[in-house]
């Protein structure tokens, strides 16, 4: 316990936070390769997502090579990518870019196959073209499940961001694994701590983005989301 | 005019949805084509707009193959009612109705402008307009529905059991506001069901249907009433148990007493100086 009030106790410290490679500094990197991670991974994944689903061709291909990629370890997926292209960013991003993928994916084509059948066909025969069958249709009543699959895809980039700091590069990893080598425990705990509320915060975010969506009539509802009510 | 020029669909698998199938469907009259599922009977239906194109024969509207139209183009142009309605659910009703004059182009103002007529049209309060589908009981999205399929002003309009889903006593009045409307629009209508009685009570022609797309018969409501080509015909409309050899039987203070040839009652008959008695 008295590590756990330590470290309560560096956070607390206005000296911790402030000046550069401080905890403030840190946390806005994480909070950067999170978001640049989860953005490469959305470009790539979100429209393959989308076009499995639509065509529903694929499916079984995705489904398999998802999970082979989730069964990667990120360390070592990491330090081969150290390897191939050096001490800095871009191996950590291509960890992180990988390990987000999946959960996009997912959650796009699971998204779109959760929209009735009948509603597609009714949309098709009214007119609509496969694009706006997607946008109009497709997209916005799978919207809940999309975003869904960002969500996940974000708790586990946050999480696992800290691996940065493993190969040289910035983000809440530093302090970690500087407390974990001088046995400085309380920053170490302080920082997972940091790490776990920003996690928590993120998810919030998504959670009051989704209970929003609840709201609009006609939707997919995510199943966590019903039974919270 | 639509025609169905040997028309057939197998799928890859080897099932035959249509063997082969022509006939004739004239301009401004409703065709009922009757049957119980798994006879092709949606598959034809859906050969007009694209839905489904036939792997041999020919299907044409006004004497041209629909094959050289483009499936989007002659969707919009084409009226589609499907059973459960098919809305859009996060998409208003008058944004339901208004979504072909939409698609073409048509500036949102006069589409809605367009979609509240229609609501007076099929009878829709215009109080419903901001409501969602969900929100409506299931024979308003019908007429919803109805309402959207005549937004573009198609000549033709598809009906795939359009009332199949809502109970008998809303289905009646839909049907009879449909009858209303086709003696105001005069749209050429091709109408599938399984009902026996909503075909005769909304077809000009009544095509029966065999499994396989097989025309069992053709003809007015009174000829395959009156004279069924064959058993088939004959057990579809219940004809073999009875349950159309009327009997009316004259009562006390007047009129007849209808019943079935199991003597179930069916309704009375009033004393009417202008129609000859029953025999």
């Amino acid at each position: 316990m008295n590590h756990l009030s330590a470290a309560v106790d560096w956070l607390l410290d206005a000296q911790t936070w402030t000046g550069p490679g401080q905890l403030g500094a840190r946390a806005t990197e994480h909070l950067g390769y999170t978001a640049v991670a989860v953005l490469i991974a959305a470009v790539i994944a979100l429209p393959a997502g989308l076009a499995i689903g639509h065509t529903g061709r694929g499916r079984a291909a995705a489904v398999l090579s998802s999970g082979a990629v989730r069964a990667l370890p990120t360390l070592g997926l990491l330090t081969l990518a150290a390897l191939a292209a050096g001490v800095g960013l871009v191996a950590p991003l291509i960890a992180l870019v990988v390990l987000a993928v999946p959960s996009i994916l997912a959650g796009a084509y699971a998204g779109v196959e959760s929209v009735d059948r009948a509603t597609v066909d009714a949309a098709r025969a009214q007119g609509m073209n496969a694009w706006q069958v997607l946008w109009r249709v497709e997209v916005p009543l799978g919207l809940p499940i999309v975003i869904g699959g960002l969500r996940l895809a974000v708790l586990q980039v946050t999480a696992t961001a800290t691996l940065a700091a493993y190969v040289g590069a910035g983000g809440l990893g530093r302090p970690l694994f500087l407390g974990l080598r001088t046995y400085d425990y309380p920053m170490m705990l302080g920082a997972s701590l940091v790490v776990i509320l920003l996690a928590i915060l993120l998810d919030a975010c998504f959670e009051v983005v989704q209970r929003l969506l609840s709201y609009a009539p006609g939707l997919a509802r995510t199943g966590r989301l019903r039974e919270a009510r | 005019m639509i025609e169905f020029e040997r028309a057939g669909k197998t799928y890859p698998d080897g099932t035959v949805a249509v063997g082969e199938f022509s006939l004739r469907i004239p301009s401004h009259t409703t065709t009922v084509l009757l049957g119980s599922s798994g006879c092709g009977k949606t598959t034809l239906l859906r050969m007009v707009n694209r839905m489904v194109d036939p792997t041999s024969g020919r299907v044409l509207i006004d004497g041209e193959d629909v094959a050289q139209e483009a499936p989007v183009a002659l969707r919009r142009r084409i009226g589609y009612v499907m059973q459960n309605s098919g809305l859009l659910p996060h998409r208003r009703v008058i944004d339901n109705i208004a979504t072909v004059p939409r698609l073409t182009g048509m500036p949102r103002g006069a589409a809605h402008e367009r979609a509240r007529e229609l609501m007076r049209t099929v009878g829709l309060d215009s109080g419903l307009a901001r409501r969602y589908p969900g929100q409506l009981s299931g024979g308003q999205q019908q007429r919803v529905g109805v309402a959207r399929a005549l937004a573009s002003d198609p000549n033709i309009l598809l009906m795939d059991e359009p009332f199949g889903a809502v109970d008998p006593l809303v289905r009646m009045e839909l049907q009879r506001e449909l009858r209303r409307l086709q003696t105001q629009l005069r749209k050429t209508i091709l109408f599938v069901t399984h009902d026996i009685d909503e075909a005769l009570a909304l077809g000009d022609q009544i095509v029966v249907l065999q499994p396989g797309g097989q025309i069992a018969q053709a003809g007015t409501p009174e000829e395959i009433v009156a004279a069924p080509a064959n058993d088939f015909v004959a057990r579809f409309l219940g004809l073999d148990a009875g349950r159309r050899s009327l009997r009316a039987r004259p009562q006390p203070g007047g009129g007849w007493l209808v019943s079935d040839a199991g003597g179930r009652p069916l309704g009375v008959l009033p004393d009417d100086p202008a129609r000859e008695g029953p025999g």
